[in-house]
């Protein structure tokens, strides 16, 4: 703050807080103040608010833990975001070392341009790319057959298969990056140190690498399943109608329910569960969050 | 006794570039050897030939007499301390110690005595659970020695393991170093650009210089008589005049310079009229004034350019005929002469102090 002042001096600093606080107050906290709001009361209609059964209750929550089809795709949601954040760790530890350590800056700066170009088209036309490849009559499956793998085309989308790959790749930035950030620090000479003592290469990741780009890991893992579970575009377009996903249910709520208040609870219930991960990640990883914020 | 080194024709190029050029040696098991060289020469690159981090472009390197090639570096019996130690700062003290123990399948409560052990050895007994970032630099230097002695290697690397430390420190980890040797007996092969370590630690220095050997010899053999002008010029400091040879007397020679007849020892095998350079330390010169009859020895007349009084030893900077600059150091026993910028004075010095190499063709 006092760095601040100096720098710019009273008047700029005075509006830079300003503008800080009407962000956060009138574009953050209110709304989700007014969201916590609703999803604690009835859904009623206009002729009712204010009125006797405009009360306060735990109904909407409720919700969920009577609806048989929502708990199963509550659940679904969070072993197939966990299934996603999982696979996608495993895909990109091994670019993340490569990119940080095993290349010359000349070919990591190639590489990295490589993984970042996919990322300038939009989500939705990415995504549209995959319900192409896996489509029944597409050139996945026709390939497939023609090396004579497979007898019939398989049906690969309208499932949960269809959907993780869709994720995995979505989301591979968002890990990729915080790993190669963290590996990109350790230095080289306590890889060689080890192999010098005769470790093996696993060893090495075990003992060496993994500790040091555990906090670059938990921040990957965080962001991946932060975004798989709340992803809604994704599970829509690779996975309807097999796989529905719980961001699905709560936009039905809104926009074709009609009903703010339960939907509202249901945004909740989803917001505790990424928070839940992530306090779930830090005490895994025996981080805090100042490792995180590097 | 612990397994030799032998370095047979070894050539390591980087593309076009030869880092290391034609290298031959034998060290001797349980031998303290050092490199010694400037920045750039080839060091570490030849160091890392011998523990496997690469192989040769050509030749061998063979320890114990075994060829190593397409040996990596943890099949080999050698351990490294790395220039930067290279700690690992997750690790406990001891867990350090142990890694490559760890590593070996050996148990946790044998892990655990045996780097207590190694603790003792280096000084630091009891300090084992420690973490790394509470150590000093001397610590951290010690528990790198041994996190390298505990797999009990052959031949143990040290890149220049004490360049970043203080120089008492310095000075005290030499003498540990040195010790640590010769109780395991380990064959230790150092690196130094230090030429005041290598010559105080080791049996045997090799100097290189833009990746050869220019010369393999013990510390006194060095400093008295250097094989090579680069050599004569690296090694201590060394006054440098040039000419041409014109007459050998047996191993002796005279060189003919621009401030005239220089005599000196030959060191090198050169003919009537072959470019030459005699070299001579300044510790080895002596001032007489300028009066004085030219004797037998070395005859410098020269002029005094400056002096600089260091307690110990008083260094004199003196220009010669044909702008050559001279350094002296007067030691500080019997009454120094009084001598101020500007006086005329003759350097002299006995033939037998002065050598007499090769021109450097390029260098
Ligand atoms: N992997 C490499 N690729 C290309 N050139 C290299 C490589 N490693 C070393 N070199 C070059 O080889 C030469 C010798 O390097 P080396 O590290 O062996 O020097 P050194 O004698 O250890 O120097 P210093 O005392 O500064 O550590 C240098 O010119 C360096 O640029
Ligand atoms: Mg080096």
């Amino acid at each position: 703050m006092t760095a601040l002042y100096r720098r710019y001096g009273p008047g700029l600093t005075g509006l830079i807080l300003a503008l800080t606080g009407f962000w956060i107050i009138f574009l953050v906290t209110l709304p989700q103040l007014d969201m916590v709001d609703y999803s604690f009361r009835p859904n009623l209609s206009m002729s009712e608010r204010g009125g006797p059964n405009d009360v306060y209750t735990l109904q909407n929550y409720a919700t969920l833990a009577d609806n048989a089809i929502h708990r199963a795709i509550f659940l679904k949601t969070i072993w197939a975001s966990a299934l996603v954040t999982l696979t996608t760790l495993i895909v990109c530890y091994p670019i993340a070392y490569h990119l940080a350590q095993g290349t010359t800056r000349r070919q990591a700066a190639l590489l990295m341009l490589l993984l970042l170009i996919p990322f300038w088209i939009n989500e939705i036309l990415r995504t549209f790319a995959w319900w192409i490849l896996l489509a029944y009559a597409g050139p996945l499956n026709n390939m497939l057959v023609a090396l004579g793998l497979i007898e019939r085309p398989i049906r690969f989308l309208s499932g949960d298969g269809g959907v993780i790959v869709g994720m995995v790749y979505a989301y591979i930035l968002f890990m990729v990056m915080p790993i190669y950030n963290a590996i990109e620090s350790l230095d080289r000479n306590q890889i060689e140190a080890a192999r010098d003592l005769g470790a093996s290469p696993w060893r090495i990741h075990w003992r060496v690498v993994i500790p040091h780009a555990k906090p670059g890991i938990a921040v990957g893992c965080i962001m991946t399943f932060m975004l798989a579970a709340g992803s809604y575009a994704v599970p829509a377009l690779l996975g309807s109608p097999g796989s529905r996903w719980f961001t699905q249910i709560i936009y039905s709520w809104f926009f074709e329910g009609g009903n703010w208040n339960q939907g509202s609870a249901y945004a909740f219930i989803l917001l505790l569960l990424c928070i839940g991960f992530i306090f779930g990640v830090m005490r895994l990883a025996r981080i805090g969050l100042a490792d995180i914020a590097k | 006794m612990s397994q030799g080194v032998e370095l047979r024709g070894v050539t390591m190029r980087f593309g076009d570039f030869a880092a290391v050029k034609g290298v031959e040696l034998d060290i001797e098991g349980g031998e303290f050897f050092s490199f010694l060289g400037p920045s750039g020469c080839g060091k570490t690159t030849l160091l890392r030939l011998i523990a496997g981090f690469n192989d040769p472009t050509e030749g061998q390197v063979l320890i114990g007499g075994k060829d190593m090639r397409g040996i990596g570096p943890n099949g080999r019996p050698t351990a490294m301390i790395f220039q930067n130690l290279a700690l690992f700062p997750l690790m406990k003290v001891w867990e350090n110690i142990a890694f490559g123990l760890e590593v070996r399948g050996v148990s946790k409560a044998e892990r655990r005595k045996r780097a207590e052990a190694l603790l003792e050895l280096i000084a630091l007994p009891g300090q084992g659970d420690k973490q790394v970032s509470e150590l000093s630099g001397g610590q951290k230097q010690r528990v790198a020695i041994a996190r390298a002695l505990a797999v009990e290697p052959q031949v143990l690397l040290l890149d220049e393991p004490l360049s970043a430390l203080d120089l008492k420190l310095r000075q005290h980890m030499r003498q540990e170093l040195r010790e640590i040797q010769r109780r395991t007996g380990v064959t230790f092969i150092y690196i130094t650009h230090d030429q005041g370590e290598a010559l105080t630690m080791s049996d045997r220095v090799g100097v290189m210089s833009a990746g050869r050997l220019q010369q393999v010899a013990d510390p006194q053999t060095i400093y008295e008589q250097p094989a090579t002008p680069f050599v004569a010029g690296f090694v201590g400091e060394n006054n440098r005049l040039l000419g041409r040879i014109g007459r050998v007397e047996g191993g002796a020679a005279v060189l003919d310079s621009a401030i005239g007849p220089l005599r000196g020892r030959l060191g090198g095998d050169l003919a009537v009229g072959a470019p030459a350079a005699l070299f001579v330390r300044p510790e080895r010169l002596g001032v007489q004034p300028a009066s004085g009859t030219p004797g037998q020895g070395g005859h410098i007349p020269a002029t005094i350019v400056s002096r600089a009084y260091e307690g110990a030893f008083l260094h004199l900077t003196a220009e010669a005929a044909g702008g050559t600059v001279l350094t002296v150091h007067l030691a500080n026993s019997a009454g120094l002469p009084d001598l101020q910028p500007g006086a005329a004075v003759a350097l002299i010095y006995r033939p037998e102090d002065a050598i007499i190499l090769p021109a450097e063709a390029a260098a």
